[in-house]
């Protein structure tokens, strides 16, 4: 017989279990299990199907590219305020060049501080539109492979910004990064991988109040402060010369939150995601 | 007054005395419903029922606040994946993203069900919901009915053996709901199921074989259509 | 209502706190260098230790509640986040009146100082974030995440705000507060840590109760409204 859907492989359909055997063995059902989940076929840690989920990380990365790419608006604004923020600064702390450069990365983290929370705001703001997260969460997917699309595309986003701001503050304060480029670059990258991991979780969780300019950077502050730091003095010491040596327990501090809040916030995406 | 029997079935989909709750307001209150393959179910009540509630709890998109969404016999929640993937639904949002075309949102779910033949499926779709022409179209720039059209294609994209429409002929135009309808009578003969809800009763009753019927929060008949050709008065039974 | 429970909570409350206080103003010795004014720090310090135990129970709650959905795993998490929070905001306040005597200023960011306006940010968050979600059931689920995410982070705090404090020392004005102290002074200090957790505790049954009476209102409400719709 035709199946009405023209695409429809008559796929023959599951044996469905008796009525009333609910239970499954071992674990309450109305429970959120987490050791369960850790060890059922759905499992994300034990499951081998590791391909299909780099492919679906990499269609929400795409999917949050392509959208992007259409309208531009969250580069825009991102780049365009970091300058904003640059540019108040120097009417804030009028000062002799050196002094200006003993603020220099302090000045640069504020500012990617600053453009940052724009991002993640705008990250899930185009997705409120037509409750596309629902619509996500409709897909047999992982929330946590969602959580790790939406943070590369906002990785990619802010650094995007972050290079644009740099290039402004180097113009401005006459001041070249190219002599220490490669550390100052590695640098950034960490600091703003442990930024971005923070940022959307929290900008996902914002997402769900109307107050949500202001809460995200109320929450996600106290929390990405460590990076900060680590990203301020790391820089000072790349910025002046120094040997790699003297900065590099901060280099690992920033190394070690990115991955610890790219973990946790794997873990609690879908709590996040769920109504 | 007690629901008739519910007709026998296998487990497919159940809630099991579920209820909502937002806050202070209570949408949906014990919700006992089975539903198996087959069926064609009308979900009838007025505004404010939990009509919404129960398909999106059903959806998996809500979670209880009671009681729980079993799907094949064990929790929703245990076995995520395997529901999410039998079960399309289709809401009032459209789920889609406006800037892209509709053939870009199409392959992006077809990736996140994981569509084996995924180009083949989506041509299929496009051209059984006439979508040929608009398939460069990004969707913020269709009408709403067509919107709708690609909102149902993305729901029957997986080949969900359980359909669930919240009013779904609202904004449609003719044409669409000629195929929506011819759609929501054979899928049920494949075995696959549709439980919808619309304000027209004298549609669902034409279309639909079994009447569950909500208010204020309960579900205050399920069974058969036999004599009820006309809309219920609520306080009948 | 079972009365006797939270009037003897109260009565051991009450007489623990005199405790602290009598041993602080006439037991405890006077210091050395810094005179009468340092006896905040039997206030000051204490304070910091409830606050950081609530916020160590508003995360074990809501790992709890992320686990098991247990509305009074969710109700002992807001509740303590509350408390901490006024604790917190205490020892913000009793600090400057500590150091402002003694050192002549009000405030510096020293890594200890530091810490705990993060951890005061980290309670605001937290309790801001509950009030401005509308659904109950999502505040809960927020608000757990953000606790767990939140105390992970205060031990990364720590590290991050030591390590920059010493590359950028300032003169040495926090003498160590528990290093070198005589046993009287010792004995004063746990009596007082011990008051002022018996105090964070009898808070925390009492607003572990109004949060309870809310849901029972919230129940009764709800059935209501739905009885009303019936007629």
């Amino acid at each position: 017989m035709n199946s009405p859907l023209p695409w429809g492989e008559g796929v023959p359909l599951p044996a469905l279990s008796p009525a009333g055997a609910g239970r499954v063995r071992g674990f309450a059902v109305t429970n959120q299990n987490r050791r369960a989940r850790l060890l059922t076929p759905d499992s994300r840690i034990l499951n081998p199907n590791s391909v299909r989920s780099l492919k679906i990380i990499a269609a929400v990365l795409a999917k949050d590219l392509r959208l992007e790419w259409r309208n531009r608006e969250t580069l825009a604004s991102v780049c365009v305020f970091g300058i904003l923020v640059v540019f108040l600064f120097n009417f804030a702390f009028e000062s002799g060049r050196e002094e200006s450069l003993r603020q220099l990365p302090g000045l640069l983290w504020v500012a990617f501080a600053f453009a940052g929370v724009l991002c993640f705001n705008r990250s899930f703001a185009l997705e409120r539109e037509n409750a596309c997260l629902e619509g996500m969460a409709l897909a047999p997917v992982d929330p946590g492979l969602v959580y790790l699309g939406k943070m590369l595309a906002n990785l990619i986003f802010l650094s995007i910004a972050e290079s644009v701001i740099v290039f402004a503050v180097s113009l401005w304060y006459n001041f070249s990064f190219v002599p220490s480029l490669k550390w100052f670059a590695a640098i950034t990258f960490l600091c703003t991988l442990g930024y971005v991991a923070v940022g959307t979780t929290f900008g996902a969780v914002a997402a769900n109040l109307h107050m949500r300019e202001v809460m995200l950077p109320v929450l996600q502050f106290p929390v990405a402060l460590p990076i900060f730091i680590a990203g301020i003095e790391a820089s000072t010491g790349a910025l002046k010369g120094d040997p790699p040596s003297s900065y590099m327990s901060w280099v690992k501090l920033a190394a070690g939150i990115a991955v610890i809040f790219i973990v946790l916030s794997y873990l609690l995406f879908e709590y996040v995601l769920e109504e | 007054m007690p629901p008739d029997t519910p007709p026998p079935v296998r487990a497919g989909l159940e809630l099991r005395n579920v209820s909502k709750y937002y806050g202070d307001l209570a949408a949906l209150v014990g919700a006992q419903l089975r539903i198996g393959p087959g069926e064609s179910i009308l979900l009838y009540g007025p505004n404010g029922a939990g009509k919404t509630t129960l398909l999106r709890l059903l959806a998996t998109v809500a979670r209880p606040s009671e009681g729980e969404v079993l799907f094949d016999g064990s929790n929703v929640r245990q076995h995520a994946a395997a529901a999410k993937a039998a079960i399309g639904f289709v809401s009032h949002s459209t789920f889609l993203y406006g800037d892209l075309t509709v053939r870009e949102n199409l392959e992006f779910f077809g990736t996140l069900f994981a569509l084996a033949e995924a180009e083949k499926k989506i041509a299929a779709a496009l051209e059984f919901f006439t979508l040929g022409k608009r398939a460069h179209t990004q969707v913020r720039k269709l009408s709403r009915g067509l919107q709708q059209r690609v909102s149902l294609a993305r729901a029957l994209l997986h080949e969900p053996k359980f359909l669930l429409l919240d009013e779904p002929f609202t904004g449609l135009d003719a044409a669409t709901v000629a195929t929506l309808e011819t759609l929501m009578r054979q899928l049920p003969a494949e075995g696959r199921t549709v439980v919808f809800s619309t304000h027209d009763f004298e549609r669902g009753a034409a279309l639909a074989r079994r009447l569950v019927a909500l208010e204020a929060g309960s579900i205050r008949y399920d069974g058969p259509f036999e004599g009820r050709s006309q809309e219920p008065g609520v306080r009948s039974q | 209502m079972n009365k006797t429970l939270p009037t003897i909570h109260l009565l051991v409350t009450l007489v623990w706190m005199l405790l602290a206080f009598w041993m602080i103003f006439l037991y405890a010795p006077q210091e050395l260098t810094m005179g009468e004014v340092q006896r905040i720090f039997y206030i000051h310090a204490p304070l910091g230790w409830v606050a950081g135990t609530a916020y160590t129970i508003v995360f074990i709650c809501s790992v709890i509640y992320l686990w098991k959905h247990s509305p009074l795993a969710d109700d002992l998490a807001h509740a303590s986040g509350e408390v901490g929070f006024i604790f917190c905001s205490s020892l913000l306040f009793t600090g400057p009146l500590w150091a402002k005597p003694v050192w002549g200023i009000w405030w510096t960011w020293d890594p200890r100082l530091t810490l705990t306006f993060v951890l005061w940010l980290l309670f605001v968050s937290y309790l801001m974030l509950r009030s401005y979600v509308s659904s109950p059931g999502r505040a809960a689920t927020l608000a757990a995440v953000v606790g767990i995410i939140g105390f992970v982070d205060v031990p990364i705090d720590y590290m991050a705000i030591r390590w920059w404090r010493t590359q950028h020392p300032q003169p040495v004005i926090a003498g160590g507060e528990g290093s070198g102290l005589d046993p009287r002074m010792l004995l004063t200090f746990m009596v007082c840590v011990g008051a002022f957790h018996c105090l964070f505790s009898y808070l925390l049954a009492q607003r572990l109760r109004l949060g309870k009476a809310r849901r029972e209102v919230s129940a009764l409400r709800r059935t209501l409204a739905l009885r009303s719709t019936e007629e």
